[in-house]
């Protein structure tokens, strides 16, 4: 640090937004870590089945996976747009 | 137990010679982390013999070879029967690290498919007499490498009496990688202070966590050790780079060492002398106490603060 640093562009600890990212993507990745591998597809074969009655986007399918130790549960949540009250809803299924 | 019986035979054999450095007595020495226990498996009891490290990082162009080439050395030099094997099948690159390009006749699939025996293919250091290297073939054959090929191979150097086994992963995670580290014992997990190389770190964890031999029969888990490289003090300091206990925090394991970028290592390959063996650089010196950190001493970290400035500096920026 010199006493002329303020003359200089300040920029922004890039090690800082570095590590934040990281321990977002970390913490997520880790909580998918030992879920089936069908997952995935088993997101897109779903997108795949709606999109034929509705157009919703990528993102519309939200799978998750919730271990409570003796059983888990998934967690599959369509968000349609535009629709009448009703429609939109969640799905299911146990296992 | 005929294998228990063998076992206590060779605990009872006294160290290879030159181990005068190093005292760690007849058991593979301990690693003082809760979190790394000591490799014990209940289902043979061959694996107490000789300690399986797996070098392996994800990420490529980490420092994968250069590590294993100086941990490799550096337990030679206490007096370790070391065998140091290439899994990178396709891209062998150890033997020009350790200086040993030329003399490479067979390697580690011709021993696989039993074009040749395990003797024949080991090469012995010309530096260390307990150093020997197995280098990864050329072909371009994906599935040059099996299961039962690498252990057979790795069961025969243990009956070989080697007490370490370096495993040099090849990046990526596919079958090179999983099984070099299938059969581990240890890993070393080397790590830039980079984000696309700690995140793949964190995938690799995981994968030893739930892919290795120790995972699937449920024994104690591969002991896991960070190695930084490539560390830049002064950019630490500014902000730039992110620090040991950043990267640290994010794992969630313990780091072995921390290896400062350094002039030496690129003259060391260039060489064909492991970084280790060059007691001027920093680098060097850093692998030399994340080895003795491996066997369980205690020792701190040496080159982790930037280089005092000048006056100059200080007061103009540098």
């Amino acid at each position: 640090m010199g006493i002329f640093d303020f003359l200089r562009s300040r920029h922004k600890a890039s090690a800082s937004i570095a590590k934040e990212r990281l321990r977002i993507i970390v913490a997520q990745e880790r909580s998918q870590r030992g879920a089936p591998d069908y997952l995935p597809l088993l997101r897109r074969e779903i997108l795949e089945v709606i999109r034929k009655y509705v157009n919703v986007d990528m993102e519309a399918v939200d799978v998750h996976l919730e271990n409570d130790g003796t059983h888990s549960v998934l967690e599959l949540s369509v968000a349609l747009p535009g629709q009448p009250v009703g429609l939109a809803g969640g799905l299911r299924a146990e296992g | 137990m005929n294998h228990e019986a063998e076992n206590d035979d060779r605990n009872a054999e006294p160290e290879p010679s030159g181990d005068g450095i190093q005292e760690t007595g007849s058991a593979p020495p301990a690693i003082p982390d809760s979190r790394s226990p000591t490799p014990e498996i209940a289902a043979t009891g061959a694996e107490k013999l000789a300690e399986i490290i797996v070098v392996t990082s994800g990420k490529g162009g980490v420092g994968k070879t250069t590590s294993s080439a100086s941990i490799a050395v550096g337990l030679a030099r206490r007096g370790k029967k070391v065998a140091v094997i290439d899994f990178d099948v396709g891209l062998r690159n150890l033997d020009l690290i350790l200086g040993c390009e030329r003399r490479v006749v067979y390697d580690f699939v011709n021993v696989i498919h039993g074009e040749c025996t395990l003797k024949q293919a080991l090469i012995k250091d010309k530096r260390h007499d307990t150093l020997f290297v197995l280098a990864a073939s050329q072909t371009r054959d994906k599935d040059a490498l099996t299961k039962e090929g690498v252990e057979r191979v790795l069961t025969e150097l243990r009956d070989e009496g080697f007490d370490y086994i370096v495993c040099d992963s090849p990046a990526g995670i596919e079958k090179g990688a999983y099984l070099a580290m299938y059969f581990a014992d240890c890993a070393v997990v080397v790590v830039n202070p980079e984000v696309s190389s700690v995140r793949d770190s964190d995938r690799i964890l995981g994968l030893l966590a739930s892919k290795t031999r120790r995972a699937e029969l449920g024994a104690a888990p591969v002991a896991q050790h960070l190695l930084l490289t490539r560390y830049n003090p002064a950019r630490v300091i500014n902000g730039d780079m992110m620090s040991i206990d950043d990267v640290k925090d994010i794992l969630g394991i313990e780091v072995v060492g921390v290896i400062p970028e350094s002039e030496g290592v690129l003259a060391a390959s260039n060489a064909g002398v492991p970084v280790i063996l060059d007691d001027e650089s920093n680098a060097g010196q850093a692998y030399e106490d994340a080895v003795a950190r491996l066997l369980g001493e205690q020792r701190t970290m040496r080159f982790i603060d930037a280089p005092k400035k000048g006056l100059f500096s200080r007061l103009f920026g540098g």
